[in-house]
């Protein structure tokens, strides 16, 4: 089992899916979603939130910078 | 414990790692989906937090996509005429020594209209960071063909991919302006990955931290993407410019002293 635990929350209105931090995940936690926000872009979300480490890959390779990652230590 | 609960448990406060720094400013950038100026925008802003210097940078926007700049780092900012940030940028370091200046131009602004404006501030050594953004394109008037865009790379004026025998070859500016006695950094970076990002970071401090010893100016290259101007996806962009642009223009420190 991973050593830390993380999440991501994603500014989804402000998200231009763009799709850099799905390809920069190590994890594979991150996919585009199949609903638009309100500029019609497939916002980032968390497909696979169990698997999510903190690492912040996404959030640095972001070029809006609309992820905050937190990450805690595997209870 | 169910997942959901679980998640709540590890989104709280205490537990952020990674969060937007507060010298980016709330606005929506104009730029593209994947555009490389907002990971750049935030590399500068994340390096002028770390060194705590809000209060006393002073950035000169060009003339290009990233002439908006100023909406975005809560910084102070100057804009120039096309190509003259250097110029520019000259006149306030020397004015006022105490503050960290910067100029940030792309390829269209830098090596093409401002190709005499850097090599003479280069020549001079000012203490000034340039950021260098070179996507081989004009990315704002639409995609036309840049001083630095890549033999046979199609365009909007060269529709069927840059002839050399007519239009010269891609300028490799950072080799060129290494070669001038005022330049004491010059690196070629990127920003496509997590990896190359922090680099970026760590080329950006080592620019800023230079400009306090009045030894020489500090250019930092960084290639990017333009995926409108290109036509491609924002990741196929990636794919496209390390295949291609980094052959052509290698990444790394071509000068430190």
């Amino acid at each position: 089992m991973a050593k830390f635990i993380g999440a991501i929350v994603v500014d989804t209105e402000k998200c231009k899916g763009c799709g850099l931090c799905v390809v920069a995940c190590p994890t594979k936690v991150i996919e585009l979603a199949r609903d638009v926000n309100g500029k019609g872009y497939h916002y980032a979300h968390m497909a696979n939130a169990a698997a999510c480490i903190g690492c912040s890959s996404c959030g640095l390779v972001c070029p809006d910078t609309v992820i905050t990652v937190y990450r805690t230590k595997a209870s | 414990m169910t997942a959901t609960t679980e998640l709540k448990n590890i989104i709280n406060e205490e537990n952020v790692v990674y969060k937007k720094t507060s010298v980016l400013l709330d606005n929506e950038m104009h730029y593209c989906p994947g555009c490389t100026h907002g990971v750049i925008h935030k590399a500068i802003a994340e390096v002028i937090d770390d060194m705590d210097i809000q209060e006393k940078t002073i950035g000169v926007s060009p003339v290009g996509c990233s002439v908006l700049a100023y909406n975005y780092l809560d910084i102070d900012w100057q804009q120039a005429a096309h190509g003259r940030a250097p110029a520019l940028a000259t006149a306030t370091s020397r004015l006022m020594p105490e503050k960290y200046v910067f100029t940030y131009q792309g390829d269209g602004d830098l090596a093409s209209i401002g190709c005499a404006e850097i090599m003479h501030a280069c020549n001079r050594g000012e203490s000034i960071v340039v950021f260098f953004v070179n996507n081989a394109i004009y990315g704002m008037t639409g995609g036309q063909m840049a001083p630095t865009t890549l033999e046979g790379q199609v365009t909007a004026t060269s529709p069927y991919g840059r002839d050399c025998q007519t239009t010269g070859f891609p300028m490799r500016i950072s080799e060129m302006l290494a070669m001038l006695p005022g330049t004491r950094f010059v690196t070629r970076e990127s920003a496509e990955t997590p990896g190359a990002v922090r680099k970026l970071k760590k080329a950006i401090r080592k620019g800023f931290e230079n400009t306090r010893e009045n030894k020489g100016i500090s250019f930092i290259e960084i290639v990017g993407t333009c995926s409108s101007g290109w036509k491609l996806s924002p990741v196929k962009s990636n794919e496209w410019m390390k295949e291609n642009m980094f052959p052509y223009y290698p990444l790394g420190t071509l000068k430190d002293e």
